[in-house]
């Protein structure tokens, strides 16, 4: 049974990513079926958070194209944007305001009538701290925060960059949990990452394999 | 819409939880023209002349010194990029933000212009153009300011870039701003100029987001 029966199969095609004069990676295929887990490796500076960023339409693909439920995402990039979520390692935070009111803003953002705002907090283990000044947040909690908009607004792709970066071991099992629970509902994941992470059944992606060569750097 | 007034509120709250940053910028504007009466010393003629180019003047300055809040921390904190996936347009986002700007900047600076004109013994029967005049070209200074904003993203001295980008543009709100006020003391009455202003801020209104959403795009890439 899926929550999400709009959730189509996201394909990446041939996809090249170019910083500057640096080709990142090209010639990438990638697929995100309904339900499935796509977990993205490789060194630092592989390109995984480019390649979440472009999948977050966020940055223009140098080449290739990306297809959602069949038809180029550029032919409705609203629609899409609205299908995903994207939790960068930025996360967004401003120090004056309160979880609460952060997670508001946000989940408006997404023109969603009724966020699950006290769900999400509790999610991610915030109820204690919903009503402070983020200024007074840890690292780990800054980071739950941005988590928990994954819960306040359902959508069914969500695209993250170093999830559990500064998480401690609760935060990693919640995190682990609530990734489950969406995979089980029908969506789908898409995460960079160095830790391994406590996923049955996801697919992997090394971008290592679609490193240019230094004689295609500045070829294409 | 509910994005729309989601982001606008969220900036009018930031603001207010800031509120050292509307401070700044009107204290800043009280001291600009307070400053002139000493600089030039007693001589209310002089003064009385160049009173409406003192608190023009002051108030653009006083504006840019506000316009790098305006997208560069959600730039560096990443909030940009939740508005660049939100529901609406990254156009009618720079509009929201643009409306908070002006809210928190150029009403405010409104609201005290008629104080200052006290100050630099600006005719009383001119104070109906000045008021006006800004209530009418304040927010064309948020909306152009909006667009320097976007493109000083990035760069490595970005309050500089901005300045000099955004200064230019803010001739012909203070030319007809200034023209207004002395048209008012003569027979040809403001009404001409006033109209300008409000041309200015209405060409503004959508060919500004047009520009500062292409910049903003330009920066997120």
């Amino acid at each position: 049974m899926s929550l999400f029966p709009e959730t189509a199969e996201l394909v990446g095609e041939n996809l090249a990513c170019r910083r500057g004069e640096r080709l990142v990676f090209r010639g990438l295929e990638c697929r995100l079926p309904p339900g499935g887990t796509l977990v993205v490796t490789g060194p630092n500076g592989s390109g995984k958070s480019s390649l979440l960023r472009l999948l977050a339409t966020l940055l223009v693909p140098a080449a290739g194209r990306l297809l959602w439920n069949g038809a180029p995402v550029a032919r409705d990039p609203a629609g899409y944007r609205g299908a995903i979520h994207y939790v960068g390692h930025l996360d967004g935070v401003k120090p004056a305001l309160t979880p609460r009111e952060m997670l508001g803003f946000w989940t408006a953002l997404r023109g969603a009538e009724h966020p699950a705002i006290d769900a999400a907090l509790a999610m991610f283990g915030l109820e204690g701290v919903a009503d402070w000044p983020c200024r007074w947040l840890s690292a780990g909690q800054r980071r739950r925060l941005a988590l928990a908009r994954l819960i306040a607004a359902p959508a069914p792709i969500w695209l993250l960059d170093e999830p559990s970066a500064a998480l401690d071991g609760d935060g990693e099992a919640r995190l682990a949990a609530v990734i489950a629970a969406h995979r089980d509902a029908g969506g789908s994941v898409a995460v960079a990452t160095h830790q391994p992470l406590a996923i049955t059944g996801a697919m992997s992606l090394a971008l290592d394999d679609f490193a240019a060569p230094a004689a295609e750097l500045l070829a294409v | 819409m509910h994005a729309f007034l989601g982001l606008i509120r969220h900036d009018l709250r930031l603001a207010a939880r800031q509120g050292g940053d509307i401070g700044l910028v009107l204290g800043f504007f009280i001291l600009a023209v307070i400053l002139y009466p000493f600089g030039i010393g007693p001589e209310p003629e002089l003064l009385r002349r160049i009173a409406a180019g003192i608190i023009w003047v002051a108030a653009l300055l006083a504006a840019v010194l506000s316009l790098d809040r305006l997208f560069a921390s959600d730039y560096g904190d990443g909030g940009l990029d939740l508005i660049a996936l939100s529901a609406m347009p990254l156009e009618l986002a720079v509009l929201a933000k643009s409306a908070a700007h002006w809210l928190t900047t150029g009403l405010p600076l409104v609201v005290v212009s008629p104080v200052l004109a006290l100050f630099v013994d600006l005719d009383p029967a001119a104070l109906p153009a000045l008021v006006v005049g800004l209530l009418l070209g304040t927010p064309a200074m948020s909306l152009i300011g909006a667009i320097a904003a976007a493109l000083s993203l990035g760069a490595r001295r970005p309050g500089v870039l901005l300045t000099l980008l955004v200064l230019p543009l803010y001739l012909p709100p203070l030319i007809f701003g200034t023209a207004a006020v002395e048209a008012s003391l003569s027979a040809e009455g403001a009404r001409a100029h006033l109209l300008l202003l409000a041309a200015l801020t209405m060409a503004a209104l959508p060919l500004a987001p047009l520009a500062a959403g292409a910049a903003l795009r330009q920066a997120l890439d």
